[in-house]
């Protein structure tokens, strides 16, 4: 027997008191996460002539700060290396990646705009948002850190962390950080590539991958993905030729 | 004795060989001999006729339909969706067998004065013959000089995809003698010159009307009802009337805010966006200040014509509750930018209120402008636009409604509310 029962219903008392201010503090974690994130989709800007008043157009999708917004699919761009992201702002230009609200809103932009717009995102260091809630079975998030953390040699799928690097943070000049997007935009992105949709500058490294990845590797390695914890230094590793696996084009 | 004089007659001779080479290379590469280093090249006839048809080339907005998209310059091949099935358009890269490399000055004119192909055979409609048959022989001879100067490409062209029976070319001589008045621009000689280089470019090479003439179902604009706008098919944008004060009418704008918007892309009245958008981009940017002010000047003198009848006031009623809804979506997202009383901040954003665009009857570019956002087009007077962001993905069916219901007729704005089921409708066609 430990304590008298009215020590216990002092216990139960101050059980409960705890347990509703943990709930508070984690409702009003969650509501202030809300009303950042709502904002952070708001357009808002203090100098006209400034870059931050000339990516508006930007905001509504991928937040004031590129940290991307709540919604599942729209991805962050913050941090990403400058000449990724601009590979990509004129790939939608030019209709060589198909996303039409992307196609449209960047069709008659010229290239040394799109070069300061993807500058811009790139030197943006917002926080990451807490991972997502997963509703994937354990064993597959298993399955999914060991193809990510160590791929698969038999199938000559080389792990994820050997290029886009051990922080998922990216690599100069050409690869994108994988931290902090959302499991929906990376399976949507690998199946595109899967299936010819995508296409990144020649040789395309990521279509010679994604086209051995099965339904379900990618569906594994999306979940894993999206439950990683970033460092709070997101930059992008420098370039290290050493290392790659395979050649990319965004690399040469 | 001999042999040195002989030794040394010859370093006397090979130095006086060398001081002939050296003056006559001093004298050759003096200034003013010889062509100046590149980009300093001496004007011939051939390259002024070659940069006059480039610049002609861009005026007639050639590149807008010749290239495809991530394609190679004037090779064709682009699909041109039209309510009567799919044009791809010709290769017109200077290619001896599949494009334009065989054609002469007189093949080039026929086809841009006629409509008729060098092998006789009758262009689509979808090629604005109707309107280039204003262009004159000696800018038809340049453009065609600019399109024989350019890297050949061979591509074969694709046959189009017509359904019957518009695929039968004989229904085209129906449509040339409904829509093809044939023939060079003439001068109004009751008009300025300026006026007149105006009309040229309004009429020839800008083919305006392709757009801002509404197409009848016979794919055809009629003449009277020239510059009165009109949906433009295929891609859910509205064409404003440019007669119509009500519209796009510019009577009551400045030269300098017409020349601004078709020039830069932004003005102190208003912005391009959508297909005007990629006109600007890709042609009238490139116009000198001279020619863009010369088709303000024509454009703002346009008759005024309001064939449609002005909207009763009844038809303007709207909800209190809906303005206060959309009051409260227009202060949180636009107010930022286009300002508490809809001023905006021109030229940078434009003003919403007495802007004819935002009122006129259709709403549709509104609409698409709530739902999709979009950016100004970057040019040589305005590289770095500020953009509009889409927020098809924030605001309800019925906000995008009450928002636009409540930009349409706040600040003494005329327009008419807008439905939910509007938005809706607009919100199913992806942006082109």
């Amino acid at each position: 027997m430990t304590g008298s029962p009215n020590r216990d219903g002092a216990n139960a008392h101050r059980a409960s008191r705890r347990f509703l201010f943990v709930l508070l503090s984690v409702l009003g974690v969650a509501v202030a996460h809300v009303a950042q994130a709502q904002d952070e989709a708001i357009p808002a800007f203090k100098t006209i002539d400034s870059i931050e008043a000339r990516v508006q157009g930007c905001v509504t999708c991928h937040g004031q700060s590129g940290a991307g917004t709540r919604d599942g699919y729209f991805p962050r761009i913050a941090g990403k290396p400058a000449t990724y992201l601009y590979n990509q702002l004129v790939a939608f230009r030019d209709g060589t990646r198909r996303y039409p609200p992307m196609n449209y809103l960047v069709a008659y932009l010229p290239d040394a705009y799109l070069k300061e717009i993807a500058e811009h995102y790139a030197r943006q260091r917002p926080p990451f948002a807490a991972s997502e809630a997963t509703a994937a079975d354990p064993q597959v998030v298993a399955r999914g850190a060991v193809l990510a953390t160590a791929g698969d040699a038999n199938r000559q799928i080389p792990a994820c962390i050997a290029c886009h690097g051990r922080g998922l943070t990216g690599m100069e000049p050409g690869i994108p950080g994988l931290a902090g997007l959302h499991p929906t935009y990376i399976a949507a992105q690998l199946t595109r590539w899967r299936v010819g949709d995508r296409h990144a500058l020649a040789p395309d490294c990521m279509q010679r991958i994604a086209s051995r990845l099965s339904e379900s590797d990618i569906a594994a390695v999306a979940a894993w993905l999206s439950l990683q914890q970033t460092s709070k230094d997101a930059s992008p590793e420098t370039f290290d030729r050493v290392r790659m696996p395979l050649a990319c084009g965004s690399q040469q | 004795m001999r042999r040195r004089s002989l030794v040394v007659g010859s370093v006397l001779a090979g130095i006086a060989v060398l001081l002939l080479v050296a003056g006559v290379a001093w004298s050759l590469l003096k200034e003013g001999f010889l062509p100046n280093a590149p980009g300093a090249v001496a004007t011939t006839a051939t390259t002024a006729a070659i940069t006059r048809g480039e610049y002609l080339a861009r005026a007639g907005d050639c590149v807008a339909c010749h290239a495809a998209p991530g394609g190679r310059l004037f090779a064709g091949g682009r699909a041109m969706p039209t309510p009567f099935g799919d044009l791809y358009v010709p290769n017109i890269t200077p290619d001896d067998e599949t494009g334009i490399g065989l054609w002469t000055p007189a093949d080039f004119y026929r086809m841009m004065h006629t409509g008729v192909s060098r092998d006789g055979s009758l262009l689509y409609p979808a090629m604005p013959f109707a309107s280039y048959t204003k262009v004159t022989r000696q800018d038809s001879d340049d453009i065609l000089a600019y399109l024989q100067s350019v890297p050949p490409i061979r591509q074969k062209n694709r046959p189009h995809e017509l359904r019957f029976p518009y695929n039968q070319r004989d229904v085209l001589i129906g449509w040339r003698a409904l829509y093809l008045i044939e023939g060079e621009y003439r001068n109004e000689p009751t008009q300025t010159d300026q006026w007149n280089r105006g009309a040229y470019l309004v009429q020839g090479l800008g083919h305006c009307t392709m757009c801002h003439t509404a197409i009848n179902a016979l794919g055809g604009s009629s003449e009277a009802k020239a510059f009165e706008g009109g949906m433009i098919p295929n891609q859910n944008w509205y064409a404003p009337s440019l007669t119509s004060n009500r519209e796009a009418g510019l009577g009551d704008w400045s030269i300098q805010d017409i020349a601004d918007l078709l020039q830069t892309g932004i003005s102190h009245r208003g912005t391009v966006y959508g297909p005007m958008a990629e006109v600007v981009y890709n042609s009238l940017q490139y116009l000198s200040d001279e020619d863009a002010t010369a088709m303000a000047v024509y454009l703002k003198a346009l008759t005024p014509n309001d064939s449609s009848p002005p909207v009763p006031d009844s038809a303007r009623l709207v909800a209190p509750s809906v303005m206060e809804s959309g009051r409260h979506v227009y202060v949180k997202q636009c107010a930022v930018c286009h300002g508490d009383e809809g001023k905006g901040q021109p030229p940078t954003y434009p003003p919403l209120a007495g802007n004819q665009s935002i009122v006129m009857a259709s709403p549709v570019n509104s609409i698409r402008m709530v739902l999709n956002g979009g950016y100004p087009p970057g040019t040589r007077k305005n590289s770095r636009p500020h953009g509009m962001p889409p927020f098809a993905q924030i605001l309800k069916d019925d906000e995008v409604a009450a928002v636009l219901t409540y930009v349409r007729v706040a600040w003494g704005n005329t327009g008419t509310p807008v439905s939910p089921a509007q938005a809706n409708d607009l919100r199913k066609s992806i942006p082109e």
